[in-house]
């Protein structure tokens, strides 16, 4: 039996130390992993942790990501618990593996700790990678804070491996500026998590002698079609009901509340910000500000990414008059992604409440997106919510040096 | 093709060796041939026309060392009770390595072409031939 670790009620953890600590408490069968930075104290801490002795599992080192996350999937195959984390380039040499841990429906947690893809080469946080991996069938949770990043490790478990559910799940967080910020975070003691998480229940395992079980098996246009379709329905109608199921119970145990799309002062908003990561916590001191200023501001952050909220963000978005999407993520060639979400979901509004949508590509590699930048967004959304179209080019750069960029 | 819908498949494209509704007293003791493979397991489909030589037993000079059964890939050797007793022709994909560990003089197991007549064969079976220094 794993030892157990003494906790403070709060403890000052960062955002990697904290996704280590909800692996620890879930008592992960196993994990595989390729340590990559900024995710690297992750799988860090959780073998340190292993090695003396708070773990009762079994650790991989392996030669590259594509090799610890297909270490992950016969673990998971197999029959157990499993999870790993990474980042970036390490998580786009996963990408074909993370496409055969969902068809295989294997519920691993995998902790993204968002940074850039080169080139050019770069450490910092983006969101580059994390939409990279939204069409692999995964679940992707995205955190805003440390608090969230151990929360919401331990509500992916219970997400994953329920037994209608049964897919992967990615736990998403800022590179840097959550994964490597300490802040006082609130726990669950060892005891009263796992009882939280509970036990692993084992479902077709491939090691059940009374019942061995084929996986990865080959399908090609006869059958291939019905499987993916499957899938989809599964995350189309499953997975919601899961995830609140979980965030319901989760607020029952700790008091504290998640929501598939996190709204802050939206009821008499007439600007809203649309943001993933840490950059919500800072639009909500903008919009703050920018109330107190006498403009009704609200911020939506994007909590689930896949499956995406598509009917909730449409209720959502009901009546706003004028809604900025921030991607941080450069689009190559297109809108940003929230963009194209967004305007999907508002597409079936009617006329009159469907607001003015444009898009803000900010942050790429790291950069700094502060207050001020938010609220010199705020004030284009004010001049496109009063002329009730957009006044700028609807794409435009935040922070980039050089002449201001603007297409479309 | 069959008519079976998406939302009748087990999440997560897999497949189960056996019937799952089938009692099996011990898997170690049952032979292949008795166990409650179900359609989807390849044990019931052949591949036997992969094969473009096949191998053939000559029973006479066999001397049940087992080495065939032991290093066949394809679990093609039958063997019963330490003897053995032919070849699963519907798994077996022609390979040679059946013929290559076999001991014996002359060799007890010969690959010849997939469309060799095996009575033909066998009588005009190799003699002895001298040890090789």
């Amino acid at each position: 039996m794993a030892d157990i670790m003494e906790l403070r009620d709060i403890e000052v953890w960062d955002g990697n130390m904290a996704s280590a600590q909800s692996l620890r408490q879930a008592q992960v069968d196993v994990v595989a992993a390729y340590p990559i930075t900024p995710s690297t104290p992750i799988v860090e801490g959780y073998a340190s942790m292993l090695a003396n002795g708070y773990v009762d599992g079994e650790y991989v080192m392996v030669e590259s990501e594509h090799a610890a996350m297909s270490a992950c999937i016969g673990a998971s195959a197999a029959g157990g618990r499993v999870a790993t984390a990474t980042s970036s380039q390490g998580f786009a040499l996963m990408v074909e593996t993370l496409y055969q841990a969902s068809g295989m429906r294997l519920p691993i947690v995998l902790h993204v700790v968002n940074r850039a893809l080169g080139a050019p080469l770069n450490v910092n946080g983006d969101h580059s990678d994390m939409y990279l991996g939204r069409d692999s069938g995964w679940i992707q949770l995205d955190t805003f804070t440390p608090q969230e990043a151990y929360d919401l490790g331990l509500c992916a478990f219970k997400i994953a491996e329920d037994h209608g559910v049964r897919l992967p799940v990615m736990v998403h967080q800022d590179g840097f500026i959550c994964s490597h910020t300490a802040q006082g975070i609130t726990v669950l003691q060892d005891k009263d998590a796992y009882a939280f998480v509970g036990d692993f229940k084992p479902m077709n395992s491939m090691l059940d002698f009374e019942k061995p079980a084929t996986y990865g098996v080959q399908t090609e246009e006869d059958w291939h079609f019905e499987h993916k379709t499957r899938q989809h329905n599964d995350l189309m109608t499953k997975a919601f009901p899961q995830i609140e199921k979980v965030f319901a119970e989760f607020k029952k145990t700790t008091g504290r509340e998640y929501n598939i799309v996190e709204k802050y002062k939206t009821e008499d908003a007439e600007v809203v910000i649309i943001a993933m990561g840490t950059t919500v916590e800072t639009a909500h001191l903008a919009a703050d500000q920018m109330r107190e200023e006498g403009v009704k501001a609200g911020v939506i952050g994007v909590r689930v990414l896949r499956p995406f909220p598509f009917e909730m963000f449409k209720e959502a978005l009901r009546g706003i008059k004028a809604v900025a999407t921030l991607d941080r993520s450069s689009p190559h060639g297109t809108v940003g992604m929230l963009y194209n979400e967004m305007a999907g979901a508002c597409y079936g509004l009617k006329d009159n409440e469907r607001p003015v949508l444009n898009n803000y590509i900010y942050g790429l590699g790291g950069r700094d997106i502060t207050i001020v930048h938010l609220k010199e967004i705020y004030a284009d959304l004010v001049e496109n919510a009063k002329a009730g179209s957009v006044q700028q080019h609807l794409q435009q750069y935040v922070n980039v040096r050089g002449p201001k960029l603007g297409f479309l | 093709m069959a008519t079976k819908g998406w939302d009748e498949f087990d999440a997560g494209s897999l497949l189960f060796s056996f019937d799952t509704n089938a009692k099996m007293k011990d898997i170690a003791t049952t032979h292949a041939e008795d166990r409650p493979y179900n359609e989807s397991n390849s044990f019931t489909a052949s591949v036997a026309d992969w094969r473009i030589d096949k191998p053939i037993f000559a029973q006479d000079y066999c001397i049940d060392c087992q080495f065939c059964w032991i290093y066949c890939p394809d679990i093609s050797i039958i063997s019963r009770d330490k003897k053995m007793v032919g070849i699963d022709m519907d798994h077996c994909k022609g390979c040679g390595i059946c013929v290559e560990v076999c001991p014996t003089n002359p060799k007890s197991l010969l690959m010849f072409p997939e469309m060799a007549n095996e009575e033909e064969e066998l009588a005009k079976w190799p003699k002895k031939s001298k040890e090789e220094k």
